[in-house]
């Protein structure tokens, strides 16, 4: 055993891989025999990671959740900041100037006013729950667009772990949000054409929740949401901590 | 080989955006990254774009960048899991309310700009 935990600790990187495949089998497997693929798979584990992150703060008492742990360590490295914005920048291979020009100026109004939309509510919800402080408001604001945009805007901002934490959990209800409502009100609000469908992944963001719920109300659309949804984490990550945050900071 | 390519694409993108990030950050004055991660994603689709038009592109190049890009859950999935959820969960309800209700809102806002944009 003791061979284990050392061999587990010089190679942290690698053992967070396979933690990483575990937690995602599991949830895969979880969404489609207990769920019925109601909730994506992808949703069900980054929510285990919160409670997983949460069971790490538990035990230790750090901030750091599960790799407070000394044998989930490499945890950590894999979900640092480095590895994290690779990562997201990678995401930008999914779309090109061409299909967003195809995508034109619906797609684009839809943009803007999805992530200026979703992030003033959620500064007046934060405010509403007791906020005063600039980046705190921006981090929240952003986390309601999406979980990649709170975090990645937390972290330019300087916001404390605890509401970055906060702005991801609130992502993540969102994906799940607009996975489960997309199929039932698709035919209610005009989602039925692949124009629609840009300007409903412009409006929503969630790159996950948008293809999820695309995939469940009609697979043909699930690329067209998907051209304008990539493009809002990039864009939050752009708007959220430069312009929005400078507007905050004058008015707190 | 070629994936390598793919690999040191995206690390350029990333470097020169976190820079340009940097930069105006500084520039601003509010001593944080603006938006480096957004300049990354802008540089690589340029970078791509124009490997594409001049017919570098490769499979292995584009699987060098995609292997990161499919990455992008499962490392979003262990950032939740090394965060201080235990001190958000103790702020209670804001999380839900602040992933929902802007969500219920904006399913009734999508048939209006549907409505006054979509000319064509």
């Amino acid at each position: 055993m003791d061979i284990f935990l050392n061999l587990v600790e010089k190679n942290g990187l690698i053992f967070g891989f396979l933690v990483i495949g575990i937690i995602v089998a599991f949830s895969e497997l979880f969404s489609k025999k207990v769920l019925n693929s109601k909730i994506p798979g992808s949703a069900i584990a980054i929510f285990l990671g919160l409670v997983l992150g949460y069971v790490g703060g538990v035990f230790t008492g750090g901030e750091k959740g599960l790799s407070d742990i000394a044998i989930f360590k490499g945890v950590g490295i894999l979900g640092g900041a480095m590895f994290r914005d690779f990562a997201i920048v990678a995401t930008a291979i999914g779309a090109s100037f061409y299909l967003v020009r195809k995508a034109g100026l619906l797609g684009m109004i839809s943009l803007f006013f999805g992530i200026g939309l979703f992030f003033f509510m959620g500064v007046l919800l934060a405010y509403a729950w007791g906020y005063r402080d600039a980046a705190s408001l921006c981090t929240i604001g952003a986390g309601a667009c999406t979980y990649i945009v709170g975090p990645v805007t937390g972290a330019a901002v300087g916001a404390s772990s605890e509401v970055i934490a906060l702005s991801i959990a609130a992502g993540v209800v969102k994906t799940i949000a607009v996975t489960i409502i997309t199929p039932i009100a698709a035919n209610k609000i005009g989602l039925n054409s692949p124009e629609s469908a840009m300007a409903f992944g412009g409006l929503m963001g969630t790159s996950s929740g948008v293809a999820a719920g695309l995939a469940a109300t009609d697979p043909k659309l699930v690329p067209y949401g998907a051209v304008t949804a990539t493009f809002y984490t990039g864009l939050g990550c752009l708007i959220c901590p430069s312009l929005f945050y400078i507007l905050l900071e004058m008015i707190f | 080989m070629k994936i390598i390519y793919g690999v040191a694409l995206l690390a350029l993108s990333y470097l020169i955006g976190q820079w340009l990030g940097e930069f105006f950050g500084n520039l601003l004055g509010i001593n944080a990254n603006v938006g480096g991660v957004g300049f990354a994603m802008i540089i690589l689709m340029i970078l791509k774009e124009w490997f594409i038009k001049n017919n570098w592109m490769s499979p292995d190049i584009d699987s060098g960048i995609d292997f990161w890009n499919k990455m992008y859950i499962p490392v979003v999935i262990v950032m939740a899991a090394s965060l201080n959820v235990k001190s958000a969960v103790s702020t209670g309800t804001l999380a839900i309310v602040a992933g929902a209700v802007p969500v219920v809102v904006s399913f009734f806002v999508f048939p209006m700009i549907l409505k006054n944009f979509h000319k064509n």
